[in-house]
C-alpha cells in the first residue's frame, strides 16, 4: 500500500493541474487523508480507480463532517508606546475562522485484495462555507456504491452533490428543511413527558414544565 | 370481574354450571358478543423494525399465535382489527401508520410492541423517531422490552382478549364502535418543515399536568 504522500505524488505526476494536499492525522493510527479540490475531484477519482498500481475500485463509506465557525485567539507581539516608552506588548487578537462542510470517502481495492492492500485511502472534499456555497461534485459516477451515502450526506448535512443521479432526501421527508447532523441543529421540543430525565433532557424537560406552568397560570 | 352494567348482567358462573347440568344453556348477549369478538382478532400484516422479527416468530410453528384465534395476518387494513405496532416508528412513517389505523374497521385495537413503539426506545434522543405511537392513536396494550419475546406478545394478546371479554356493551365503558359520539377518525399528522404537525394528538395523549410547586393554590388562575 502506498502511503498518502506517495499517492499524492502519483496524482501530481499523472494530473499536473490537480490540487491535492495531505491532511495529517496526528493520532497513533496515523490515518492521513488526501484533501482534493472540488474542481479536479472527478479527474482524481477516476485516476485513483483506474491506476493499475492503486486500483481503488471500491468506496466502502462516505460521510459528512460539519466544521462550524470557530473563534481563534492568537497572541501577537506588537511594539507600542506606553507612557512615552516604546515597549513590546503581547496582545491577543481574535478572529473567526469560517466553517465549512466536508465529505469524507473511504476507498479500498478489491482487485489487490485486503491482504496486500489494507486500506482505507481517505479522501476529503470541503465546501466553501456552510450556508450558500455548499456544492461538491458527486463521486457516484466513479463509485456507484456511494449513491445512497451521498443522499444521506445531502439529507443530514446539506451538501449538494452536483452530478448525482438521484439527489433526494433519504431519512427525513421531502418537506423537512433542517439538516439534523449539523452542529447547530436544534431538535423539536418533544420532551414534555419524561419519566426519568437526566442531563440535557432534564434541562429541556424543566424548561417545558416552566412553560406549561406559565400557560396554565 | 369488572364493574358496571356489563358485570351486573353477567350470569353467575355457578348458576350457569348448575343449569348446564340440567341441560339448560344460559348466556347473555354481551357474553356471546364479546366471546365472538375476542376469539377472532385478526392482526394486520406489517412490521417496522427488529421487533417485527419477533412478531413473525410468534406466528410461526414454535409459538403458534393461531392457537388464540389470530390466524392469519391480514394484508389489508379493511380485513384487520388489531394493529401490532412492532418496531421503531419514525417520523417519516408515523403518518402512514395513523392512516392505516384510520382505514381499519371498528372495533379495532392496538398493541404497541417494544420500547421503540411505546417511547422511542434506544432512539428516543434521536431526531427522526417518534417518541411513542400513543401520541397519535389510542393503545390498548403496551409491551416493554427490546425486543419483547414472542411469549410477551402472546401475553399481550391474551391481555387484550381479557380486556375485550370484560368490556360492557353499554355505559361509559362501552367500546368505541357502540358509541355514536366517539371519535372514529384520528388526525393524520402532516410532515412539516421541522417536525410532525401537530406533534401530538391532544385528545389521545394529554400533556401530563405540570408539577405543582409550592402550595399557594390561590395564586393560580
Ligand atoms: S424495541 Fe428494540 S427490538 Fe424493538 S424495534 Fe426497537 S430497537 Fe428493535
Amino acid at each position: 500500500m502506498k502511503s498518502a504522500k506517495e499517492i499524492l505524488m502519483a496524482i501530481q505526476s499523472a494530473l499536473p493541474g490537480a490540487q491535492v494536499e495531505v491532511v495529517l492525522n496526528p493520532s497513533p493510527s496515523g490515518q492521513h487523508s488526501l484533501r482534493i479540490d472540488p474542481a479536479s475531484a472527478l479527474a482524481v477519482a477516476v485516476f485513483l480507480r483506474e491506476d493499475s498500481e492503486l486500483a481503488l475500485d471500491y468506496c466502502s463509506n462516505a460521510t459528512g463532517v460539519d466544521w462550524p465557525d470557530k473563534e481563534v485567539a492568537e497572541k501577537v507581539k506588537v511594539a507600542k508606546v506606553v507612557e512615552g516608552v516604546e515597549q513590546v506588548v503581547e496582545e491577543t487578537i481574535k478572529h473567526v475562522e469560517p466553517g465549512y462542510l466536508e465529505a469524507v470517502y473511504h476507498l479500498f481495492s478489491m482487485k489487490k485484495g485486503p491482504v496486500n492492500e489494507p486500506g482505507p485511502v481517505v479522501l476529503r472534499m470541503r465546501t466553501v462555507n456552510r450556508t450558500d456555497q455548499v456544492k461538491l461534485p458527486s463521486l457516484t459516477p466513479v463509485w456507484r456504491s456511494v449513491e445512497f451515502q451521498e443522499r444521506e450526506i445531502f439529507d443530514l448535512f446539506g451538501i449538494v452533490f452536483t452530478g448525482h443521479p438521484d439527489l433526494r432526501r433519504i431519512l427525513m421527508w421531502d418537506e423537512f428543511e433542517d439538516h439534523p447532523m449539523r452542529r447547530d441543529y436544534v431538535d423539536p421540543d418533544d420532551y414534555e413527558y419524561e419519566p426519568t430525565p437526566h442531563d440535557e433532557v432534564l434541562k429541556r424537560a424543566e424548561e417545558q414544565k416552566a412553560k406549561a406552568a406559565e400557560v396554565t397560570q | 370481574m369488572g364493574s358496571g352494567i356489563g358485570a351486573a348482567m353477567a350470569v353467575k358462573p355457578d348458576l350457569k354450571i348448575e343449569l348446564g347440568k340440567q341441560g339448560v344453556f344460559v348466556t347473555t348477549i354481551s357474553d356471546l358478543y364479546n366471546w365472538g369478538r375476542k376469539n377472532s382478532v385478526w392482526p394486520m400484516q406489517f412490521g417496522l423494525a427488529c421487533c417485527a422479527i419477533e412478531m413473525i416468530a410468534t406466528t410461526m410453528a414454535r409459538y403458534d399465535l393461531a392457537r388464540f384465534g389470530a390466524e392469519v395476518f391480514r394484508p389489508s387494513p379493511r380485513q384487520a382489527d388489531l394493529m401490532i405496532i412492532s418496531g421503531t416508528v419514525t417520523k417519516k412513517m408515523a403518518p402512514q401508520v395513523v392512516r392505516l389505523y384510520n382505514q381499519m374497521a371498528e372495533p379495532k385495537y392496538v398493541i404497541a410492541m417494544g420500547a421503540c413503539a411505546i417511547s422511542g426506545g434506544p432512539f428516543k434522543q434521536g431526531y427522526n423517531v417518534l417518541k411513542g405511537i400513543d401520541r397519535y392513536i389510542p393503545v390498548d396494550v403496551h409491551i416493554p422490552g427490546c425486543p419483547p419475546r414472542p411469549e410477551a406478545l402472546i401475553h399481550a394478546f391474551m391481555t387484550l382478549q381479557a380486556k375485550i371479554d370484560e368490556q360492557p356493551l353499554t355505559g361509559s365503558e362501552r367500546p368505541r364502535h357502540l358509541d355514536a359520539e366517539a371519535q372514529g377518525e384520528f388526525p393524520i399528522p402532516v410532515q412539516g418543515a421541522h417536525d410532525l404537525e401537530p406533534p401530538v394528538n391532544r385528545l389521545v395523549w394529554p400533556l401530563p399536568a405540570p408539577a405543582v410547586i409550592g402550595t399557594d393554590a390561590e395564586n393560580c388562575g
